[in-house]
């Protein structure tokens, strides 16, 4: 570094930029004596500006109990409610005709009906994803909602009874109940319910064991057809799912239908009409009905 | 003689942590205690070894590697810069380790190695142990050049670089195993926070004792912004850690604060601990390391003087933006959010003299990679402290607030500003402190600097996109203002910026690996026969300047 040039008043000049040092150096560094750049410091005085001005404007300043309100009285907490009360008012009298019609009018209301699904659609988002899944396509143990195979039944109906009450949810009187029971436990030996299982199978056009589902067929007759049908078609009134078709709650390879039967595992759902109330649950109704599979 | 005393000390304290593993009133402490135990057993073993038994001898039992100026204390420095590459390692490592559990979740594993208790190892094991051994081993130095004066207090410093490693163990291990007091940046117990403070008071010490006996008129403006960190980090680390433990014995702690004033006090806390660990003390850095590779003197005296004073000044008052539309009151985020606004100028006074100070010497940029990185670093800097007061701004923090946008502001500023400097540096430092004539290999820092660069820039890019694509649908309404999307659709759609981020880290952590091998055959003295950068025609470019 040479530096060796000096002003007129003896003061050290930089040679490469022509600015005087400030004399002093540490460890061979020294310091150009560079006035501030303008358009930093101009800047910087219009973001205090700016700060004084938003200050007057906006809550800001503490006192001795309270703070200064701003001179535009803006406060967080009124804006929102402000906007969350002109979205209710907007929404009102869509949300008083849900209250006050059936189900089954609101879903042949021309106006209703999509203002019905775009809010159940949010409820759906926020309360049943975390089970049914974001596309409500369910998972083990969890049903699908898109398809047209209903534990409970698929009418308007029953989805809003399943969604009011719950399944075997014991908080709610008028849940949905049905207890399949543990045939391990002493009401058929593991041989008739590895036979059964494989007459499930042959029911429901899996490979299946010909000769023990045979033998499994008695054991079915006399003790499954009562819920689940002759043919394993199933009954909505008492839960009892149909056993005929490829879709399956818990697995259906021939292990998964031997632990179903042998020691059932009973899924719960909460019921909604206390958490959500009466409205909400019209929507989501609504909502679940119109995935596809409503009857 | 050597050690004695310390090997002394060091084996009653082991005595006592295994005392305190056998009286602990929980099983935290129980097993923190056995850990202290074994560290603190290892290293009386190490120490012990070097006592010399032997009587009164002058002749020392091994010679120190001859330093290039004998007047200063430099083998704890020699230390800091191995402490420093190996965190930054492992700080990086756990980066991508915890970049791919949210990528994966089938990587969590339970209960050591979720998610939540490897974020804590990562931002502290950059932030402390990689910024923290980078700040303490550069000041060492920076002090003694610019005071010509050795360290005050002679074994002080290595009582300040062992009590800080011990420290930063303590907190890792305790993270690991479920020890916290859940605030950010600040999450060691209440035990690990007091010896924290022990060994920062003797750091404030060593500090101040050799500006004192300085034989230099003035205080070099590096030393301004050591000191500043040092200090403000002090309070902040006191305040902020006022808790009540529930057995002298036990690992669990309660905050004295509550509700809404802890959130406050952590933020307080939190944001300065950005703006004076992060930002001032590696100003420091900047300060000194970049007039000396580019061999140029300070751009400007009186923007360090006004930019120094408004920078801490400002600093202090902008934490409530981390709690904009909360239970804060209205006033305070007002605050917190003129005073971030403020505070673009005084922030940018540093990038403006970090990069005009180059004036004269921008040819150096085309052969100089460490010039290079150090130049970078500065403008990540400045680039993060306009993002800073922006995304402060109510209406764009309305956005912003909660989602990646944020992360990737933090990282541009940490692998951008405070990794780069750092390895600017590791780099400078290095043959200097070896005194080898220069690295192993400029065309290796090359590598490093793009492998770095391309990481950092992927890492903020995909993170912008990510977060103001996650802030827009969290606020997503229909035309009769209802939800659009489910928050597990958020998480859905940024699974390929996550994998992206992680893709990122990990050219990051090549660049730094890259930089250990470099410098490791370095300290080996070995100079690898390589082609200079650049234009060869041009006199001494592969020389890094003097």
């Amino acid at each position: 570094m040479s530096t060796e040039n000096r002003d007129p008043h003896g003061r050290e000049v930089d040679d490469v930029t022509g600015t005087e040092t400030t004399g002093h150096e540490w460890d061979g560094i020294k310091e150009l004596n560079t006035p501030m750049p303008r358009w930093w410091l101009w800047t910087f005085y219009a973001t205090i500006v700016f700060g004084i001005v938003y200050t007057i404007l906006y809550p800001a300043w503490p006192l001795v109990n309270t703070a200064t309100s701003g001179l535009l009285n803006w406060s967080s907490r009124s804006d929102l409610s402000t906007a969350m009360a002109a979205q209710a008012d907007a929404n009102s009298g869509r949300i008083e005709a849900i209250k006050s019609k059936s189900i089954e009018e609101i879903a042949a209301d021309e106006q209703l009906r999509p203002f019905a699904i775009a809010a159940g659609r949010a409820a759906f988002k926020v309360n049943c994803v975390q089970c049914h899944g974001a596309g409500a396509e369910g998972g083990e143990g969890y049903p699908n909602l898109n398809d047209d195979v209903w534990l409970w039944g698929g009418t308007l109906e029953s989805i809003q009874t399943t969604l009011a009450h719950g399944i075997r949810y014991e908080q709610d009187d008028d849940t949905r109940i049905s207890d399949m029971p543990a045939f391990g436990d002493g009401i058929l030996d593991n041989e008739e319910i590895r036979d059964v299982a494989w007459y499930v199978r042959k029911l429901s056009a899996q490979e299946f064991d010909a000769e023990a589902a045979e033998r499994g067929e008695t054991i079915f007759v006399d003790n499954c057809s009562a819920c689940h049908g002759d043919d394993g078609g199933g009954l909505d009134d008492l839960g009892a799912p149909a056993l005929n078709d490829a879709l399956w709650l818990y697995g259906g390879d021939h292990s998964q239908i031997v632990a179903q039967v042998r020691q059932p595992k009973h899924g719960v759902m909460p019921a909604w009409e206390e958490r959500l109330g009466d409205t909400t649950v019209k929507q989501l109704t609504v909502y679940v009905h119109s995935l596809g599979g409503g009857e | 003689m050597r050690n004695q005393v310390e090997a002394f000390l060091v084996g009653v304290a082991a005595v006592l942590a295994l005392v305190l593993a056998g009286l602990a009133a929980d099983e935290g402490m129980r097993t923190h205690a056995w850990v202290l135990f074994g560290v603190l057993a290892i290293a009386t073993w190490f120490l012990l070894r070097r006592v010399d038994f032997s009587g009164a001898k002058t002749v020392p039992l091994r010679s120190e590697v001859a330093a290039t100026e004998p007047l200063y204390n430099d083998t704890v420095i020699r230390y800091g810069v191995i402490a420093t590459s190996a965190w930054g390692i492992v700080g990086f490592l756990v980066g991508i380790v915890v970049a791919l559990q949210l990528s994966f979740p089938d990587l969590n594993i339970e209960p050591w190695f979720n998610f939540g208790r490897m974020r804590p190892l990562h931002t502290s094991a950059v932030i402390f142990a990689f910024g923290g051994s980078a700040l303490i081993t550069t000041s060492f130095y920076v002090v003694q050049r610019t005071t010509r004066a050795s360290l005050f207090g002679g074994s002080l410093a290595w009582f300040v670089f062992w009590g800080y490693q011990l420290f930063i163990v303590l907190a890792a291990t305790g993270y690991l195993l479920g020890i916290t007091q859940s605030k950010e940046y600040a999450e060691p117990e209440w035990y690990v926070d007091l010896w924290l403070t022990i060994v920062w008071v003797a750091y404030l010490v060593v500090f101040v004792g050799t500006l004192v006996k300085r034989k230099e008129p003035h205080i070099y403006v590096a030393n301004w912004f050591f000191l500043s960190f040092i200090v403000t980090v002090a309070m902040l680390h006191v305040v902020n850690g006022l808790t009540m433990p529930v057995s002298l014995l036990g690992a669990k702690s309660y905050s004295a604060f509550s509700g809404v004033q802890d959130a406050l006090t952590q933020w307080w806390y939190g944001h300065n601990a950005v703006g004076f660990f992060l930002t001032a003390g590696f100003l420091g850095m900047m300060y000194y390391f970049i007039p000396k590779q580019a061999n140029r003197p300070v751009y400007s005296y009186r923007l360090s003087i006004i930019h120094f004073w408004s920078l801490i000044f400002l600093y202090i008052w902008a934490g409530p933006h981390h709690l904009h539309f909360t239970a804060l009151p209205d006033w305070a985020q007002t605050l917190g959010m003129v005073f971030s606004v403020m505070l673009w100028m005084p922030s940018w006074g540093g990038m403006i003299n970090g990069l005009m100070t180059l004036s004269g010497a921008w040819d150096k940029l085309r052969t100089d990679p460490i010039l290079r990185m150090l130049a970078m670093s500065v403008a990540f800097y400045g680039m993060s402290t306009f993002e800073g007061p922006m995304l402060s701004i109510k209406s764009v923090n309305g956005l912003s607030h909660y989602t990646d946008w944020t992360i990737g502001h933090v990282h541009s500023g940490a692998l951008g500003w405070n990794g780069m400097i750092t390895f600017g540096a590791l780099y400078y430092l290095t043959p200097k402190l070896w005194g080898r004539t220069r690295l192993y290999s400029l065309r290796l820092v090359n590598w490093h600097f793009w492998l770095a660069t391309l990481g950092i820039v992927i890492y903020a890019a995909v993170m912008w996109v990510s977060g103001i694509m996650q802030g827009l649908m969290w606020r997503e309404v229909g035309p009769d203002g209802f939800l659009a999307y489910s928050f597990v659709e958020t998480v859905q759609a940024m699974h390929p910026y996550y994998v992206a981020r992680a893709f990122a880290g990990i050219l990051f952590l090549s660049g730094a690996l890259i930089m250990a091998f470099n410098l490791y055959q370095t300290i080996r003295g070995r100079l690898r026969d390589e082609a200079p950068m650049g234009q060869s025609a041009i006199e001494g470019v592969a020389t890094p300047a003097e």
